[in-house]
């Protein structure tokens, strides 16, 4: 990541750097089959014929690689679960320009959505709003709250660029919003910044204080070039700072802030939240809903408390301001609280070792681990079962099922 | 919690992967004998196979001890008749299930008797989905069930495994959500198993609780036989009202409103000074001070 962002300001600020002028005159389209270079992939085998590129086993590699980097920092840390982000968006003129296909902002509002959807997936007691900046303004498009949809939809329909950026205006907005929020959730901004300059009417460097202060995590993704006031602006605040070199790029970039961060000892204070588990109404009743104000059949939450209708969870009361849940969201944010450890890659010699019973089958699908030629294939093993999985399990364990097959199979003593 | 909406699927090849719960303590104490019950789950497992040639069932035996796999019918293809009587892949299965049931015998013999009878649901429940997800990729199979018969206890929370349980089991039903595999689940048992509910509801599945088990599988084949594409115009049983509502940590009762600790997510029904389960202490009472400023902060909004 850090290498990609230093590379985009060479790139930036030297147009003649050799990489850039390979792809200088060539078209977005063209500069993807430059970048991927699939003949340099090839490989012999060897009688000299050609063998089929093993892009699995490069993609496992990489992934492997992002899962200790991951896992090397955020074992048994202590994670902010109940977050309320703002999304600042900046929609200057710069945001309009057309490096990115079709144009930045096309490409920032495509994934701000799949982010807004696997941010709330992955958080679902979190909280989000979304504010913008033109013509040197900062605005806030969306009230923070918990409904996909209603952001989306907002974000949709106010996309056109103008004016210049300012960073301060939108740092001193969120900050006087952020400052509302109870004091158990982490406050964080994550900031899609395109322009390369900030049009500011005070001193920056006593905002970025004062959110310093007010413990505000800003995290900047860049879309141009890197800035030092952003870098700045992150150290200060304990965010990270990114610049994304490509659109693919940029999608990893935002969606890595999808997980909750390890959260800051001094930030977090360890609070009872008060909470309602409200019983779903029963199907056919009648009822005004207090979110929408329309009357509904069926289908709806009554509050515990105030017995006010509510449509979806989670939420907040409309009427007495509880937070509504239900037990299966408080159960969704358990895994990262207990992560599952990072498998280790059977080695040759592992294989080879004769005191090793060889498991032939990968645990989880039964697939055969050996390769066409009988030889034992690529396989990782659970540090704690000692079973055997095959790649695409691994993958598929560490993503999205979030517990080992081998260790919940065997019962605990 | 909103339900998974019915998709709309144009094929209706499935692949079955079936979870058969083998826990001895549970099936010493059924009405249905354990041979009855197989002979009625092999009948719907060939039924299966012979709806569409490309049909694939996967059968994973949960015991009290382990998990293991005992049948897979891409592997053994061979549906013909040994000595005239019983076909190959029900005598396979059968001699898989025993030795499977002997070394889950043996795996409780090396540990003390415990209080906890709940079978493994969790583990079978992830393999079942590594099985269909990692086979999805290689074998185009859209359309997955897993499917559960047999019977699981409700999960004893004064348990010392149950939170582990939990968390896995609830894993396992947000993954499978996500890659949208229903779960069916038939319950056998006396009790209401919570879990199974969730998982259905959730998952988009039907869950079904047969009254007369001496009719097992006509159940079977009316209801869970049918294919996802078939399911949009069948009427399967309406999903019951699910309980979603929490236990504290404390007294497990079940509670419409309480605490929620904001560093592990820990329920209670008071307002304790710390936390039982993460170590953390807690600061005043915030609640009044968080709900006062939600309300400052709703005013602006109506």
């Amino acid at each position: 990541m850090n290498n990609g962002a230093g590379r985009r300001i060479n790139g930036g600020a030297e147009e003649d750097d050799d990489e850039d002028d390979v792809n200088g005159d060539l078209d977005a389209w063209e500069r993807t089959y430059t970048d991927e270079r699939s003949w340099e992939s090839l490989q012999e085998d060897e009688s000299g014929m050609l063998r089929p590129i093993d892009n699995q086993a490069l993609y496992h590699s990489q992934y492997r690689r992002r899962l200790r980097s991951l896992s090397s920092t955020a074992a048994r840390i202590q994670k902010g679960l109940i977050r309320y982000l703002y999304i600042v968006i900046d929609l200057s003129r710069a945001a309009s320009e057309m490096d990115f296909r079709p144009s930045r902002i096309a490409v920032i509002a495509k994934h701000v959505e799949t982010f807004i959807r696997e941010f709330f997936y992955q958080n679902p007691l979190s909280q989000v709003g979304i504010v913008t900046i033109k013509d040197g303004v900062a605005h806030c498009l969306t009230d923070i709250g918990g409904s996909p949809e209603s952001h989306i939809n907002a974000l949709m329909k106010k996309l056109e660029c103008s004016g210049d950026s300012s960073l301060q205006n939108a740092l001193d907005l969120v900050d006087g919003y952020l400052n509302q929020i109870p004091s158990y959730g982490h406050r964080e901004v994550l900031i899609l910044y395109s322009a390369l300059s900030t049009c500011d009417p005070g001193d920056i460097m006593d905002t970025i204080q004062k959110c310093r202060k007010s413990k505000i995590r800003c995290s900047v993704i860049g879309l141009a070039a890197e800035m030092f006031i952003c870098k700045h602006l992150c150290q200060e605040t304990g965010g990270t700072y990114s610049v994304a070199l490509d659109e693919s790029h940029f999608k990893e970039l935002i969606l890595e802030h999808a997980p909750p961060p390890p959260a800051i000892a001094e930030f977090a204070v360890a609070n009872l939240i008060n909470m309602g588990f409200p019983q779903r109404a029963a199907e056919g009743s009648i009822s005004i809903c207090s979110c929408h104000k329309e009357a509904k059949v069926g289908a709806g939450y009554t509050c515990p408390r105030c017995k006010a209708r509510a449509c979806e969870l989670p939420t907040e009361c409309c009427v007495c301001g509880l937070t509504l849940v239900s037990s299966p969201h408080l159960a969704r944010s358990y895994h990262h609280l207990f992560p599952i450890a990072p498998f280790d890659e059977v080695t040759s010699s592992h294989l080879n070792n004769p005191n090793c019973k060889l498991q032939r089958n990968c645990f989880g699908c039964q697939q055969s681990l050996l390769d066409p030629g009988n030889k034992p294939g690529p396989a990782v093993v659970c540090p704690k079962c000692k079973r055997y999985f095959c790649l695409d399990c691994d993958i598929y364990i560490h993503e999205s099922l979030h517990n080992c097959p081998g260790c919940d199979s065997l019962r605990h003593s | 919690m909103a339900s998974a909406p019915s998709k709309l699927y144009a094929d209706d090849v499935s692949l079955v992967v079936v979870l058969l719960d083998t826990n001895p303590f549970f099936w010493s104490s059924s009405s249905l004998s354990f041979s009855q019950f197989l002979s009625h789950v092999l009948a719907f497992l060939n039924a299966i196979l012979t709806l569409n040639q490309l049909n694939q069932v996967v059968v994973i035996a949960t015991g009290y001890n382990s998990c293991d796999y005992v049948f897979d019918s891409s592997s053994d293809l061979n549906r013909s008749f040994e000595n005239g009587r019983m076909p190959v892949m029900c005598s396979s299965l059968l001699q898989k299930l025993e030795e499977f049931l002997i070394k889950d015998e043996q795996l409780s013999k090396e540990e003390p008797e415990g209080k906890i009878k709940s079978s493994l649901f969790s583990g079978s429940l992830s393999m079942a989905l590594c099985c269909i997800l990692s086979g999805v990729l290689m074998r185009h199979y859209f359309f997955d069930r897993v499917f559960r018969s047999g019977a699981l206890h409700p999960h004893p929370r004064g348990s010392p495994d149950g939170p582990e349980q939990y968390v896995a089991i609830m894993n396992a039903i947000f993954s499978a959500q996500r890659s949208s595999v229903p779960i069916d689940s038939c319950y056998l048992g006396s009790q209401n198993s919570a879990f199974l509910q969730q998982a259905s509801y959730i998952t988009g599945g039907v869950h079904h609780k047969p009254q007369n088990l001496d009719g097992l599988f006509q159940y079977l084949m009316t209801i869970f036989a049918t294919d996802l594409h078939s399911r949009s115009f069948i009427h399967l049983p309406k999903p019951v009202g699910v309980d979603f509502r929490a236990s504290c940590f404390c007294h497990k009762s079940t509670i419409d409103m309480g605490y929620i600790c904001s560093v592990c997510l820990s329920i209670f029904c008071k307002h304790h000074k710390k936390c039982s389960t993460c170590g953390s202490v807690f600061g005043q009472a915030q609640s009044e001070a968080a709900s006062a400023s939600d309300k400052k902060r709703k005013t602006p909004e109506t």
